[in-house]
């Protein structure tokens, strides 16, 4: 190999080179640690999260019963009979997301599909910046876009089938969601289509395989790490979305899978709480941590498997 | 996976028929063209029901008024300056923190268990929930520091939710700007810093700034964070002192659709339209940028 194009912090001359001048030597050393202190915040702030959430969730903890968190399916914290079930928040989470998954995943994946493998370049070119924009737009935009446009159209649909949809509901909520999370699962995903090795591919071609036959069973089975981490975090991210549900699928919590009647997820909780004048010390308070230390968990849990998925399956090459 | 013998069963569904093998593709380019279609059509939909919605309201009184109860007479003016103001000082923080640690990590760190910590962390802070941010920053920033529901706590909890998005796009920039010219400066005796503060960064700006537009952008329509940290929904005052109660525009617009009055939806609309209006001259200075300070090594 040519001495490559990498760059290698270790070939540069250790700081004691610097042994003669030094003021020099203070600066080098100087600006070190204080870049290395910026860095080092990212662990400063993970640790704060774990304690900032973790010690108040300990606190309500103390006050209702782990069992009851666990197995209880009615979350009725700001009622005056309060029962702290976390199902009925977790089931309108799961709900949400599983719609806006059904949407995203299958549409995200044609597309990266199609970018990766079928559109000319400079049809690409044009198209992935255009549908970056769906990505940028601000989720409480989504959110009025599900509740004044989406709802009354699913409404009048459903009518015909005689199935009334209430006002909020996890249907709008969720497609509206999976739309934005389109480009999420194709941007990631065509990354990973577009690193299989085009010798991959000619191989392919040189068997006689055809355009489609290339594309779907050796590119896609080869950059499946890729694409499976791009869902889960898809995943992840609808379980962390906030302001969409928020608005369109209620503030009622409900154990349920029906995507008709209004829920209320974890996320949609935490908002409804923090909109309240809620003391601190107050038991409501503490709820939010309870809410807010399982949603960390639980998007942990999946960061934590997309990076597994992506080292554990990634196909070698070269 | 390992790329063994063809397993019999497909094998056996090989097929012969070249012209059926094709219309299978093109069938898949039609549903690909589709699906792409399909997402426009939803971003145009979006567009037209807020500009129809929003465009009546959208007036020189909206723009300069505050907030109301009567739809005819709230505004904005409040929210604008609110986000405005707390979008210094969410830039002010992480901007620095986030070029220093991109610095840091691109240049100094090499393969230590340290950068190691460091990055793993990042990739997973880009990947919390926003929402979570702000429960960090009520109990931080809110009570133990007792900056109150201000302009200040909300900048420094926004500053942390755009700040792995700042690195990551900084480490980006720096990256781009090739070894050859470092080699070139230490040769000639620079040191290290030297070589990054006279010839890295100066390359790598543009590339810089432009992440960090786009990290503001997406501050701007950020909600959740300020919403748990207890940022006010009706905020009749613009902020004078970092210490001030505010409101931001995203807030007001989450205020305005959850109203029951059906014309607070239409104020609503009309607030998005000014938040996509901002948006967009943010993202076409970045594309601006992008293009102008291009360079080709």
């Amino acid at each position: 190999m040519q001495n490559s194009a990498v760059f290698r912090p270790d070939l540069y001359p250790p700081r004691t080179s610097l042994r003669g001048n030094p003021k020099r030597v203070f600066i080098e050393n100087g600006v070190h640690t204080v870049l290395a202190a910026a860095a080092g915040l990212a662990i400063l702030v993970t640790i704060g999260i774990v304690i900032a959430i973790g010690t108040d969730a300990f606190q309500f903890f103390l006050r209702v019963p782990l069992s009851e968190f666990l197995f209880d399916t009615v979350w009725t914290p700001l009622f005056a009979d309060k029962r702290f079930g976390i199902w009925a928040l977790v089931s309108a989470t799961v709900l949400t997301s599983l719609i806006a998954l059904v949407v995203s995943l299958p549409l995200g994946l044609i597309i990266a599909i199609f970018l990766s493998e079928f559109a000319a370049p400079r049809v690409r070119d044009v198209l992935k910046p255009t549908l970056e924009v769906l990505a940028g737009i601000p989720t409480v935009v989504y959110g009025f876009f599900a509740l004044t446009f989406i709802t009354p159209i699913i409404q009048d649909w459903f009518l015909n089938f005689g199935i009334e949809v209430s006002t909020f509901n996890a249907l709008s909520a969720g497609f509206v969601m999976g739309i934005m999370i389109i480009p999420l699962v194709s941007s990631l995903s065509e990354d990973a289509l577009s690193a299989v090795p085009q010798a991959l591919r000619e191989g392919a071609y040189g068997l006689g395989a055809t355009r489609f036959e290339v594309a779907w069973r050796v590119v896609v089975p080869a950059a499946l790490s890729g694409i499976v981490a791009s869902f889960i975090l898809a995943l992840s991210r609808a379980v962390g979305e906030t302001m969409i549900v928020a608005i369109a699928a209620g503030q009622n919590p409900t154990f349920t899978f029906n995507p008709f009647v209004p829920i209320a997820t974890m996320t949609a909780y935490i908002v409804q709480v923090s909109l309240g004048d809620t003391p601190y010390g107050s038991l409501e308070y503490f709820t939010l941590f309870a809410v807010g230390a399982t949603l960390f968990v639980l998007t942990f849990l999946m960061n934590i498997a997309s990076f597994w998925f992506v080292r554990r399956f990634r196909e070698e090459y070269d | 996976m390992v790329v063994g013998q063809i397993p019999a069963q497909q094998a056996a569904e090989f097929s012969v028929d070249l012209p059926r093998r094709k219309a299978v593709g093109w069938v898949f380019i039609a549903l690909g063209l589709l699906s792409i279609l399909f997402a426009l059509f939803i971003l145009l939909l979006l567009l037209y029901d807020v500009v129809h919605r929003g465009l009546p309201y959208l007036t020189w009184e909206f723009l300069t008024g505050f907030d109301s109860r009567f739809p005819s007479r709230a505004g904005v003016l409040a929210a604008l300056a609110g986000t405005v103001y707390m979008m210094g000082f969410t830039i002010l923080f992480a901007l620095p923190l986030g070029i220093m640690a991109a610095i840091y990590l691109e240049e100094y760190a090499g393969d230590s268990w340290f950068a190691n910590a460091v990055q793993i962390n990042i990739s997973n802070l880009a990947s919390v929930p926003s929402i979570i941010y702000g429960l960090l920053g009520l109990q931080v920033f809110v009570r133990v520091m007792g900056l109150n529901r201000s302009v200040l706590a909300g900048a420094l909890t926004m500053a942390l939710v755009i700040l792995p998005i700042i690195i990551v796009a900084s480490r980006e920039a720096l990256r781009s700007v090739p070894p050859s010219i470092r080699d070139a400066s230490l040769a000639l005796g620079a040191t290290k810093w030297q070589t990054i503060r006279h010839h890295v960064l100066p390359y790598a700006v543009s590339g810089i700034m432009t992440g960090n537009i786009l990290a503001a952008a997406r501050a701007i329509g950020e909600s959740a964070p300020l919403i748990a940290i207890g940022a006010l929904t009706f905020v009749p005052f613009t902020p004078n002192s970092p210490l001030d109660l505010f409101t931001v525009l995203p807030i007001q617009i989450f205020n305005w659709t959850s109203r029951p009055q059906e014309a607070f939806h239409d104020v609503a609309a009309a607030g998005i339209i000014v938040l996509l209006v901002v948006l967009l001259i943010l993202n076409s200075l970045a594309i601006f940028l992008r293009w102008r300070f291009r360079t080709q090594f």
